[in-house]
């Protein structure tokens, strides 16, 4: 069996993907806020992307069972109300794995979110600026709808959120 | 004392998210194009999850059972949503003049929150805060983008204005507890956000050329907040609890 570290447990929930979003691990989200080893018992804390976000509980189940499953020890797992999830979070891995999966990854934010975030995204087909927003929502809360005069794409992006 | 009064405050909220949410999914599968059809149903989900979240504090708070039977086994005199979300959805001009007026006051409610002495509203304002601007967006634009627009959907935009600026008080109507809420610095009270929303309103309105009514500075009567309801309450109610009520000890 093996020695329970929080890089390992870390590395484990790597397997545990969003179900939006196939590629995309829970790690590469940025939705784990804590992992605590106590005695041999393992909590692991989390935050929803978007506060209505009706994969949550699936989500939450999967990290537990992925766990047990795996270590053969307790798992619990709790929505951490400390903690707000913003695009931010997503690590530079989880935004190359985006590209490749044609949804454009939001902007890193330095400070409040702006409309003008919404203008010059570079399309995931034909890598043109020459692309504008044709919805602020989309098929899941975190996308929103986008044209590409270039290519005549539609495309879907994942909207930075503060 | 302060614990009845964080509840007065949150489930006139939470009310409003759920109702309005309610009416706003009527839009999936209706809505005039199929960004809009998206956006309303978005925005919808988005309102519905605010809900459950103020619902969720609630239990913690008052010890209510659990947020489903809560959110569709009340009583109506038990709702404290204000008059303007129970209204049915009319046309497109009348739910976008709704959502409009709705989420600047809610916006405004969330930014005073940021403040609050109860530290779990003040994290749930911090949450709601990037999501709400996405629906402050929608309903500037739109409103902006009709209002002069052409003929019709001036007239459409002035028409709605009209009918929902009087109901849109009704968000401000103080409740029992308010004074307490005040004085604890839960909030800046309801007097203090109704400026605030007519300051924000008023020139999004004036760039749609769009006629701003006299404010009812004194609205009269208690409704909403008091459990007073329109007649369009009732049937809402029965509809959107109707699953649940075929068996509300079910799992989902």
């Amino acid at each position: 069996m093996e020695t329970l570290t929080v890089p390992l447990l870390t590395e484990a929930l790597q397997a545990v993907m969003d179900p939006e979003i196939p590629v995309l691990s829970v790690v590469d989200l940025g939705m784990i806020t804590a992992i605590e080893i106590l005695g041999d018992q393992v909590l692991v804390k989390m935050i929803p992307t978007f506060s209505a976000c009706p994969a949550i509980n699936v989500i939450r189940n999967n990290i537990r069972i992925e766990l047990e499953k795996r270590f053969l020890v307790p798992v619990q797992v709790d929505i951490d109300p400390a903690v707000q999830w913003n695009s931010n979070r997503m690590s530079e891995a989880g935004r190359e794995k985006l590209r490749r999966f044609r949804i454009t990854p939001p902007e890193v934010m330095e400070g409040e979110w702006r409309e003008e975030m919404l203008s010059g995204i570079a399309c995931p087909f034909c890598q043109s600026h020459q692309t504008e927003n044709r919805s602020l929502f989309g098929s899941t809360l975190c996308r929103a709808l986008y044209y590409c005069k270039a290519c005549g794409n539609l495309f879907e992006h994942f909207k930075p959120l503060e | 004392m302060l614990r009845e009064a964080l509840a007065e405050l949150i489930t006139k909220m939470a009310d409003d998210e759920l109702i309005l949410g309610h009416r706003n999914s009527a839009w999936t599968g209706l809505g005039p194009i199929l960004e809009e059809d998206i956006a309303f149903s978005s925005m919808a989900q988005d309102k519905i999850g605010h809900a459950l979240a103020l619902y969720t504090l609630l239990r913690e708070l008052s010890g209510i059972k659990d947020m489903d039977h809560f959110a569709f086994g009340r009583q109506a005199d038990q709702f404290k949503c204000c008059h303007l979300v129970e209204y049915p959805n009319g046309e497109y001009d009348f739910s976008l003049m709704r959502h409009f007026l709705f989420d600047a006051a809610e916006t405004l409610r969330y930014e005073s929150l940021e403040d609050s002495s109860f530290e779990p509203l003040r994290q749930l304002s911090r949450k709601f805060r990037g999501e709400l601007k996405y629906h402050m967006l929608h309903g500037n634009t739109w409103v902006i983008q009709l209002g002069h627009g052409d003929e019709e959907s001036h007239a459409r935009m002035q028409g709605a204005l009209d009918a929902c600026f009087p109901l849109a008080f009704g968000i401000f109507e103080q409740g029992n507890r308010e004074a307490f809420l005040i004085d604890q610095q839960v909030y800046p009270g309801e007097r203090v956000l109704q400026e605030r929303w007519l300051e924000k309103i008023y020139p999004v309105l004036v760039k749609a050329s769009l006629n701003m009514p006299a404010p009812d500075l004194n609205p009269g009567t208690p409704g909403g907040r008091q459990g007073k309801h329109t007649v369009y309450f009732a049937p809402l109610l029965e509809e959107m609890s109707e699953v649940f009520r075929m068996d509300p000890e079910t799992a989902w």
